[in-house]
C-alpha cells in the first residue's frame, strides 16, 4: 500500500521541483545573466567617428587597465575597504557580543537604535552627514567656533575618504551587528555550560566558543562588505555636490563607469569598466572565501 | 506565529524567540549581574547612531534661514514643522507626493514579488531533486557576489533597446531577482518545512501547488518576511538604478527626487529656491519614517529569519 502511493508521489515531486524554481530562474537569466553577457559583448566594440561601431577585441580592456582614472578609482575604494571594513566589522562584533552577554540594561532599545540607520536611505544618510559636516551651519563647526577651536574640515581633500567611511560605517554597523547577534543566539547553551565547567570566564568563552561559531556569519558580513565597498557610489555622488573640488567624476570606479555612460556617452567603454569592476569584486570575494576555507582546514 | 516554525530538535539554524528562555535560561541575568560601565559604553555608541537622526528631527522644524542661524542640535525660536511639511507636500504641484507614492509602489511590488519568487525557488531547491538543480543553485549563489551597480549599466542599455527605460518596469523588474533571498529561503525551507508534513499532505491527496500555498508558505513566513523586508529596504533606498533609468520627475522615487532638490538647494542660494534646504530636510525625515516603523513592527520576524542565513554557509 505504502509503496503504491509513494511511487506516483515521487514522480510528481520530480515534475514539481522545476516548476517552483522556474519563475525565479527565468527572470535570473533575463535580468542577471543577459546584462552580464551584454556587457561582455559591448566591451568588445568601440564607437569610431568614422565607420560607426567597430569590433576591437580586447582593446577596451587594454585601455582600461592602463587608465589612470580607473586605477585611482579602484585604488581609492580598495583603500576605503581596507580601513573602513575592519573598523565596521569589529564594532559590529563588539556590539553583538555585548548584546549577547546579557550584561546590558536597555538591551532591546540599544539593539534597535544601532540598527535603525540601516533603514535610512543612503541618499538621506549622505545628505544628513553632508549637512553635519558642513563648515557653515554644521553643528560640529558651530561648536568649534563657539569654543574658539579650529573648524574641522570634514569635506576637505585629506578628510573626505574618512568622512565617507564614517557615513558607510554609520549606515551598516547595525546591520552587521544584527547578523552576528542572530548567529550568536543560535549557539547551543551546552557549549557555554561545558566551557564554564572547564573554568572558562566570560572573555575566554567569547574568544574560544563564540568567535569560532561566528565564523560563517562573519564571512557573510565580510563578503557583503567587499561588494558594498567596491561599488561605492551613492555617498560620493551626493557629497560631490557639496565638495565638487574634492570629489571628481572618477572618484570611485563606479562613479567613473556612471559618468562614462551618462555624461561621456562612451557606452562601450562604460560596459568594459563595469564588467571589469564586477570581475574585481568576484575575484576579491573568492579570494576571501578561499583564504577562510584554507584556514579552517589547515 | 513563530512557534509554528520551531525547527525539529537538533537543528540550530532557526532561532525562535519563544524558545530562548527555555534553552538559555541560565543566561537571563538577574539585575545584579548587569554591568553599568558596559551599559554606559553602549549608550554612548547609541548616541552616535542616533545623533544624525536627532539632528534631522530638529532641523525639520526650522526654516532655511534658521538652519543657518541657529544651533544645529537644538530648536530655533520659531519652530515650524507643520509649515515645512506642508511646503514639502505642495512644492512643484505636489511632486513629493508623487515621489512618495512611486517609492511605495516600486518597493511594495518589488519586495512582494521578490519574496514570493525567492520562496518558491528556495522551496523548490530545498525540497525537490531534479536534473540540474545543483547547477542552477550554484549559478545563483555565485551571482550573490555580482554587484548590482555593475549590472545596472548593461541592464540600462538592454532596457533602452527594449523600450523599458523611463517606465516603472525599469525599476521593478531588476528588483525581482534577489539571489541572496533565494539562498536564505533555501536554507530556511530546509529546516522550517519538515518532509514528514509534506509527505502527509501528499498522502492526503493535496497537489504540490496547494501544499506550497497552504502549508509551506505559512511555515516559511519568518524567512519570507525577512526577504520581503530587506528587498523593501533595498528598493525603497535604491538610488543608482532609478537615477540612470528615469528622467521624468513624475516617475522618480523619493531618493532621486530628494537628491535633485538637494542639488537645487546647493546651487541657488537666493531667489525662488532659497527655502529649498528646509524642504530637503523635511522630505528626508518623511522618507525614513515608513521603513523605521516597518522594521520596528516586524522585528521578531526578520530577526529570526536573518539568523538562518547567518549561520549556515
Amino acid at each position: 500500500m505504502a509503496a503504491t502511493t509513494a511511487a506516483p508521489a515521487k514522480g510528481k515531486r520530480r515534475a514539481a521541483g522545476p516548476l517552483f524554481v522556474a519563475p525565479f530562474m527565468v527572470l535570473f537569466l533575463l535580468l542577471f545573466l543577459a546584462p552580464l553577457g551584454y556587457a561582455a559583448y559591448l566591451s568588445l566594440f568601440q564607437e569610431r567617428l568614422i565607420g560607426g561601431t567597430a569590433f576591437v577585441g580586447l582593446d577596451n580592456y587594454v585601455k582600461a587597465v592602463q587608465d589612470p582614472q580607473l586605477i585611482h578609482g579602484v585604488g581609492r575604494v580598495a583603500l576605503f575597504f581596507v580601513i573602513q571594513v575592519p573598523v565596521m566589522l569589529l564594532l559590529a562584533l563588539l556590539f553583538a557580543l555585548a548584546l549577547d552577554s546579557g550584561l546590558l540594561r536597555l538591551a532591546r532599545v540599544i539593539r534597535l537604535g544601532i540598527f535603525v540607520p540601516y533603514a535610512v536611505p543612503s541618499v538621506v544618510a549622505a545628505l544628513m552627514w553632508g549637512y553635519l559636516y558642513g563648515p557653515d551651519f554644521g553643528p560640529f563647526a558651530q561648536l568649534s567656533r563657539d569654543l574658539d577651536l579650529p573648524v574641522p574640515r570634514f569635506l576637505s581633500e585629506g578628510w573626505m575618504l574618512g568622512s565617507l567611511a564614517n557615513i558607510v560605517t554609520w549606515e551598516f554597523v547595525g546591520y552587521n551587528m544584527i547578523i552576528l547577534y542572530a548567529a550568536l543566539r543560535t549557539i547551543p547553551t551546552e557549549l557555554y555550560e561545558a566551557a564554564a565547567m572547564d573554568g572558562a570566564g566570560a572573555w575566554r568563552i567569547a574568544w574560544s566558543v563564540k568567535l569560532p561559531a561566528l565564523k560563517p556569519a562573519l564571512m557573510l558580513t565580510l563578503l557583503f562588505s567587499v561588494i558594498g565597498s567596491f561599488q561605492l557610489f551613492n555617498e560620493p555622488n551626493l557629497l560631490m555636490k557639496v565638495a565638487p573640488d574634492v570629489i571628481s567624476s572618477s572618484y570611485t570606479a563606479n562613479l567613473y563607469a556612471y559618468s562614462l555612460a551618462f555624461t561621456g556617452q562612451q557606452v562601450n567603454y562604460a560596459a568594459t569598466v563595469s564588467f571589469l569592476l564586477g570581475l574585481v569584486i568576484v575575484i576579491a570575494s573568492y579570494a576571501i572565501l578561499l583564504t577562510a576555507n584554507r584556514r579552517r582546514t589547515p | 506565529m513563530t512557534t509554528t516554525t520551531a525547527p525539529p530538535p537538533g537543528t540550530t539554524s532557526t532561532p525562535v524567540k519563544g524558545r530562548k528562555p527555555a534553552t538559555r535560561g541560565r543566561r537571563a541575568p538577574s539585575s545584579g549581574r548587569r554591568s553599568t560601565p558596559l551599559t554606559i559604553a553602549m549608550l554612548a555608541a547609541l548616541a552616535y547612531f542616533l545623533l544624525p537622526l536627532f539632528w534631522l528631527l530638529i532641523a525639520s522644524t526650522k526654516s532655511t534661514q534658521d538652519l543657518f542661524n541657529s544651533f544645529g542640535l537644538w530648536f530655533s525660536d520659531a519652530p515650524q514643522l507643520l509649515a515645512n511639511v506642508k511646503a514639502t507636500f505642495t512644492q512643484d504641484d505636489g511632486v513629493f507626493v508623487h515621489w512618495l507614492l512611486n517609492t511605495v509602489m516600486y518597493a511594495v511590488v518589488s519586495s512582494v514579488g521578490a519574496a514570493l519568487l525567492a520562496a518558491a525557488a528556495g522551496y523548490g531547491f530545498a525540497k525537490f531533486r531534479f536534473r540540474g538543480d545543483r547547477l542552477g543553485f550554484n549559478l545563483v549563489l555565485g551571482a550573490v557576489m555580482v554587484p548590482t551597480t555593475a549590472l545596472a549599466i548593461p541592464t540600462y542599455l538592454l532596457f533602452a533597446e527594449a523600450g523599458l527605460v523611463n517606465t516603472p518596469w525599469a525599476i521593478i523588474l531588476p528588483s525581482l531577482v534577489n539571489p541572496f533571498g533565494l539562498y536564505l529561503m533555501r536554507v530556511y525551507a530546509q529546516d522550517a518545512v519538515p518532509d514528514s508534513i509534506l509527505e502527509a499532505a501528499r498522502i492526503d491527496g493535496a497537489g504540490e501547488a496547494r501544499i506550497f500555498f497552504t502549508i509551506a508558505l505559512r511555515l516559511l513566513a519568518p524567512g519570507l518576511v525577512t526577504v520581503l523586508l530587506f528587498t523593501l529596504v533595498a528598493t525603497w533606498n535604491n538610488y543608482f538604478l532609478p537615477l540612470i533609468m528615469l528622467n521624468d520627475p513624475d516617475l522618480y522615487p523619493i531618493t532621486v527626487g530628494l537628491s535633485s532638490w538637494a542639488a537645487q538647494a546647493q546651487n541657488g542660494g537666493a531667489g525662488s529656491s532659497s527655502d529649498m534646504l528646509a524642504l530637503v530636510v523635511t522630505g528626508s525625515l518623511i522618507s525614513i519614517l515608513p521603513l523605521v516603523v516597518a522594521f520596528l513592527l516586524l522585528q521578531r520576524y526578520w530577526q529570526s529569519g536573518l539568523a538562518a542565513g547567518g549561520v549556515k554557509q
